[in-house]
């Protein structure tokens, strides 16, 4: 594998977990618990999708074979996206979304800061504009993890499940692989073990804060790093990619 | 000050131009209309979110998709403004959905039809948001000051949504043979529930007269639709695209266009609820509500717990 | 059950570092850093300002149209708070 096929793999994986979340997100769009916070999760659901549109923008580029960034994002199959699982999973009640977005927010909090010190200057860029969202990001949902912590029996109920069911998701988020190795030979990629270390103080924290339990001796899911997803990536996909499969030449 | 005096002091503003102001006395009718017209503007909003956030998911490209995603938060944005200036009149929100949700509140009848196809987008953003702009533009003059200023700041931000969904027909319109007969579907499918948007003809609009007096209106039903019709042909000519309408034809007269009525009986249904959608519009409002209520029971409970709330008069 | 919409606030935007905070308009929010997190979402879409204040409704006292006469006539005829009142030689120019 060359630096360029590595960092092609690598970008990708970043867009299609973004892509594939504001998906998920934006599905809240319309539906929300009351109005204001239908507000503010669109607004998350934005910011993500348009990391997703830079990042995709960059792969097309270094991968330098006349594939745009739509083309990537509405003309791959689901073995071929890379994307957390985490992401793909069903919205659930309003708890497990805000549980998912406190985990991977918490996760590109960290991530993004030390790829801001990434020797590809563009993906440097891109956190660098990233942080910023996620930043807001976390308050947001962290804030809500506390209020459904701390709020009703009810909410406390709900959230505690949520973590329960998510937990087996977040083995993923830090695995590496040999396009992980060879970029970080070359100060491009991010070393994910240091970043799990400062995800699992934090989370420790909110969870604490929010009277919450982690889940103890979780087995952990994998896959999404060779493609292999839950089954609801094809539906997912199926749904967005609908348009421009059916009208192969048509330009939107 | 006994009651006379009060009118005298409203006509007079009212007279000069000038704006009411929530805490300024006001003629118990003119609150009414005020509240009732003002909570359907922003019900109309809100559940107009429902069906183009319908296309967010399948939107086509990713440019496609982050303007459709900013354009229905904005229509959120804007039911929120609408409902905060029907509050100032002293009605509450819970009120206000209560009513929307239980059917006894109306909302724009246009958002009870179905967005079929991705031309569905371009035609509401094109069409349905071009007719609210101009009734909105109308509004930013109105006499209830919160509501004026909601008008200016939701006019500023409309700008952009029609210019998207002219956007997206011209790409359909010069695309391929199937996008362009996409667009024409579309087109034809809009039209006449666009043309209702402006309500019945001023010969049977009832709540028309008093609007006009208190300048809550300021330009009749006929006259925003002869306005909307004389606005939108030219576009519809620059993407080579027809109006189903045979009786169109320039009046030099009246220098504008003669049209055909839309069909005044479908809009009574569509209104009093047998259009294609209202089922499923009222269904998902009263789910989301309902699927929210425990969260904002949580809400309120973490507030309460930590002190936050201001329970002070 | 009581099920409603959170208190109303009052948000008052700066536009610049430097400038007053101007309201803006008004939201519902169940707490503090709610209402802080929703002005955000709702009134800085388009970044309109760099600074917010969130102030619960009913903590705002507000004067009455009856009082426009005796709160503002009275300063009307006070001229003389103004810099214009006074003659200044035009051999000083500016002052």
């Amino acid at each position: 594998m060359t630096t360029q096929e590595a960092l092609f793999q690598y970008t990708l994986r970043i867009a299609d977990t973004n892509l594939i979340l504001g998906q998920r997100l934006s599905e809240w769009t319309g539906h929300g618990p009351f109005l204001e916070e239908d507000l503010a999760l669109t607004n998350i659901a934005l910011d993500i999708t348009g990391a997703a549109k830079s990042l995709y923008e960059y792969a097309s580029t270094i991968e330098n074979k006349g594939r745009s960034a739509d083309d990537l994002a509405y003309l791959r199959n689901d073995r071929q996206f890379l994307n957390n699982q985490i992401t793909e999973l069903p919205n659930g009640d309003y708890a497990m979304t805000i549980m998912r977005q406190a985990i991977v927010d918490c996760f590109d909090f960290y991530f993004y800061s030390e790829l801001t010190k990434s020797k590809d200057e563009t993906l440097a860029g891109i956190a660098q504009k990233s942080i910023k969202e996620v930043t807001y990001h976390l308050r947001h949902s962290s804030s809500w993890v506390e209020r459904f912590g701390d709020g009703t029996e009810e909410s406390h109920t709900r959230i505690q499940n949520a973590l329960n069911e998510l937990w087996q998701y977040t083995g993923e988020l830090f695995e590496m692989t040999e396009v992980d190795a060879l970029l970080i030979k070359v100060g491009i990629a991010v070393d994910l073990s240091k970043v799990k270390d400062k995800w699992q103080k934090h989370m420790d924290d909110l969870l604490q804060k929010s009277t919450l339990e982690k889940p103890e001796n979780v087995f952990m899911q994998t896959g999404s790093r060779k493609g292999i997803h839950t089954e609801h990536l094809a539906f997912i996909l199926a749904e967005m990619q609908a348009l421009p499969r059916m009208y192969p030449d048509a330009k939107w | 000050m006994e009651e006379n005096k009060f009118e005298e002091v409203f006509e007079s503003k009212l007279a000069k131009n000038e704006m009411v102001e929530p805490k300024d006395w006001m003629p118990e009718n003119y609150r009414k209309h005020l509240i009732r017209q003002i909570s359907q503007h922003a019900h109309s909003e809100i559940v107009g979110m429902l069906p183009e956030g319908n296309w967010i998911t399948r939107a086509p490209s990713l440019r496609a998709k982050v303007v459709l995603l900013a354009k229905v938060q904005d229509e959120g944005g804007h039911g929120l403004y609408l409902y905060t200036a029907a509050e100032t009149l002293g009605v509450s929100r819970d009120e206000l959905l209560n009513n929307l949700h239980t059917g006894k509140a109306k909302y724009s009848s246009i958002f009870n039809y179905p967005t079929l196809t991705w031309a569905d987008i371009g035609a509401v953003g094109w069409l349905v948001d071009g007719a609210a702009i101009m009734n909105q533009v109308m509004l930013q003059r109105t006499s209830y000051g919160p509501y004026a200023r909601a008008m200016v700041r939701i006019c500023k931000e409309e700008s952009f949504h029609q210019r998207q969904g002219f956007e997206i027909m011209t790409h359909l319109a010069f695309g391929t043979a199937d996008q362009k007969a996409m667009a024409q579907d579309a087109l034809n499918r809009w039209w006449y529930p666009t043309m209702m948007m402006f309500g019945p003809p001023d010969s049977e609009s009832p709540n028309s007269e008093n609007a006009l007096k208190w300048r809550i209106k300021r330009e009749t039903n006929d006259q925003l639709r002869q306005k909307f019709v004389n606005q939108t042909v030219p576009q519809v000519e620059y993407l080579g695209l027809t109006v189903p309408d045979k009786n169109l034809k320039w009046n030099e007269s009246k220098k504008g266009y003669d049209y055909s009525e839309p069909d005044w009986v479908e809009f009574k249904n569509v209104i009093s609820g047998n259009g294609p959608c209202n089922k499923q519009r009222l269904l998902a409002r009263n789910k989301a509500h309902k699927e929210g209520a425990w969260v904002r029971e949580a809400a309120q409970a973490f507030a309460r717990k930590r002190k936050e709330v201001y329970e002070a008069a | 059950m009581s099920d409603n919409q959170g208190p109303v606030w009052e948000i008052f935007l700066q536009k610049k570092a430097g400038q007053p905070f101007v309201h803006c308009g008004s939201l519902h929010a169940f707490d503090k850093e709610m209402a802080l997190q929703n002005a955000r979402d709702l009134y800085t879409r388009r970044g309109e300002g760099v600074s917010i204040w969130a102030v619960p409704s009913n903590a705002i006292v507000a004067s009455s149209p009856e009082d426009i006469g005796p709160f503002f006539e009275p300063a009307n005829d006070k001229v003389y708070r103004h810099p214009t009142f006074y003659q200044i030689p035009d051999a000083i120019g500016h002052m």
